[in-house]
């Protein structure tokens, strides 16, 4: 008898001791057959949890570099955007992503009406997918994923976009072109069999969270008072730069589960090894971007300016997140530090554009999410032709659909706020509660 | 009786406060404020985009005190919050009507 045999069989007598000795006649499957099952599952759950700390990582974040008159505002939204994700990607989400065989049409557009259904309670390992992982702790892993993608979009509307329309965007990304564009990859879709690498999603999730933060910026146009008549820009501080660096703090635990969970398997050693080395190489990725974007802005402009070493610390990450397994720590450095720079010279870059993106998700997501695409190619097995052509398929697809989705939402109901709201803050305006009522307003 | 109005640099409110102290004064109101005089304003950088700070912060006093002590404050107040740059603060006297101290209702120069 093997000691994981024991192992099991020692367990099943103590959890089920009403049961006795009749066990020891039936057959225990051993670590070799269920063992992968059980640590892939924990892996989901485990990473799953971290991902879903990210959402309060996005809320603390933009709540810190919003003004104080728009916090509850930016609060609700971050709630009511996770929780709408949670149940568009049980209604349609999960399975129009992983269509399995189900495709509508093969590699582009899964099923429309399928819900997800969990395993039985107590399912028997004979009925269990013993070769990945239990349904329920893949489907809240992919889930937190979606929510991740929405939270992107919050922060670069945020303070004049309403509530509602806002959140009727969210429910079409994260129900239906999300999922749609992620089968391409992920679902095994048309993207995967063109050999496109993208390990975590920084095509998959990050910039296409991007693209539809950038079609709402421009459909939105900017804050009152953000771009002058001759063009120079008046720059808004936000209302709490400690939140702000806790919330990146936050997304940086998050981003363990963000990636390390995206090895999809902790069955074997190589498996749990590599998981490991993602951790170790995510975290070095956005340290350096973190360094970076502090080196550089204090060279810039004389003093270094904290707001762009959180969105460098967030750039490194998603930087790495497209490959955080194959590159050398040396390699997540410089891969993590590119994406800092990026961070530093595109955000004014943006608003040379008259693009108002409040939190630099932009910045952060799109542009370095296609830099971290395409860095694949130095250290993973990808094609740079390849890789381009999948950044350019999530660009146009979610660029273009959700342009389409803003202004289709901006004709029937609106999106911003009137003037008057905007400028006393839309907490008392639009929700008729202050987030601090005890202190002076800004 | 004389209302000392003073505009210094926060940093050198302690140094302030102890002078007046060492001369006898028994009372001050203290209050964070933002203005801008001959200092003007400055620029700073936030997320790549320059912008103009147009109020420093400043801290002003206010002291009421009789009218023999008047000269001798104002000479407190300027010796301790002068460094000689620019920003060091103004100071203003003002003739006050009435005192009263409520909890008394002792007046005037009593009051103070």
């Amino acid at each position: 008898m093997n000691p994981m045999l024991k192992l099991g069989l020692a367990a099943t007598l103590i959890v089920l001791p009403q049961m006795g000795l009749a066990q020891d006649t039936e057959a225990v499957p051993g670590f070799d057959e269920i063992g992968p099952y059980i640590m892939t599952t924990l892996l989901f759950c485990i990473a799953g949890f971290l991902v879903f700390f990210m959402a309060a990582g996005f809320a603390m974040l933009e709540g810190g570099l919003v003004r104080s008159k728009n916090v509850t505002m930016q609060m609700t939204k971050n709630i009511g955007l996770y929780s709408f994700a949670a149940i568009m990607y049980w209604l349609i989400g999960f399975n129009l992503m992983y269509p399995g065989d189900g495709w509508t049409i093969a590699g582009w557009v899964g099923p429309f009406f399928s819900q997800t259904v969990l395993d039985p309670v107590g399912v028997a390992a004979a009925d269990a997918d013993l070769g990945y992982a239990s349904i329920g702790s893949d489907f809240f892993f992919q889930l937190v994923f979606v929510a991740a993608t929405a939270s992107i979009v919050s922060g670069a509307l945020a303070e004049r976009i309403k509530l509602w329309p806002f959140l009727i965007f969210v429910i079409l990304l994260t129900g239906v072109m999300y999922p749609i564009s992620g089968s391409w990859q992920w679902g095994g879709g048309w993207l995967a069999e063109a050999g496109f690498s993208d390990f975590a999603g920084s095509t998959v999730v990050h910039s296409v969270g991007g693209w539809a933060a950038l079609a709402g910026a421009i459909v939105l146009g900017p804050r009152i008072g953000k771009y002058g008549k001759d063009g120079k820009v008046t720059p808004i501080p936000g209302s709490n730069l400690a939140l702000a660096t806790l919330g990146t703090f936050i997304l940086w635990l998050g981003w363990f589960g963000f990636n390390g969970g995206s090895q999809l398997a902790m069955g074997t050693v190589g498996d749990v090894s590599d998981v490991s080395r993602i951790f170790a190489n995510t975290n070095m990725a956005a340290a350096a971007g973190a360094v970076t974007a502090l080196i550089l802005t204090q060279l810039m402009y004389k003093k270094p300016d904290l707001t762009m070493v959180l969105n460098g610390a967030l750039a490194g990450l998603v930087s790495i997140t497209a490959e955080p397994l194959a590159p050398t720590l040396f390699g997540a450095l410089w891969i993590g530090a590119v994406g800092g720079v990026i961070v530093v010279l595109t955000v004014p870059m943006l608003d040379r554009f008259k693009i108002d993106d409040v939190v630099g998700a932009i910045p952060v997501h799109l542009f370095a999410g296609i830099w971290g695409t395409i860095a694949v190619v130095f250290y993973g097995s990808a094609n740079i032709v390849t890789q381009l052509m999948g950044i350019a398929a999530y660009g146009v697809f979610t660029f273009v659909g959700s342009l389409i989705v803003w202004f289709i939402i901006k004709a029937a109901m609106g999106l911003r706020v009137d003037e008057e709201t905007e400028i006393n803050g839309l907490d008392m305006s639009e929700m008729g509660m202050e987030a601090y009522p005890e202190f002076s307003k800004s | 009786m004389k209302l000392i109005i003073a505009t210094i640099k926060p940093f050198k409110l302690e140094e302030v406060r102890e002078a007046l102290t060492d001369i006898g004064v028994r009372g001050m109101m203290v209050t964070e404020i933002k203005g801008f005089g001959s200092q003007s304003g400055h620029t700073e950088i936030y997320r790549g985009a320059e912008y103009a700070v147009n109020f420093v912060p400043k801290i002003k006093l206010e002291i009421a005190v009789s009218a023999a002590m008047a000269d001798q404050v104002v000479d407190a107040i300027t010796k301790a919050a002068r460094t000689g740059k620019i920003g060091d603060g103004k100071i203003f006297v003002l003739d006050i009507q009435q005192a009263m101290r409520v909890r008394t209702g002792e007046t005037n120069d009593d009051a103070l």
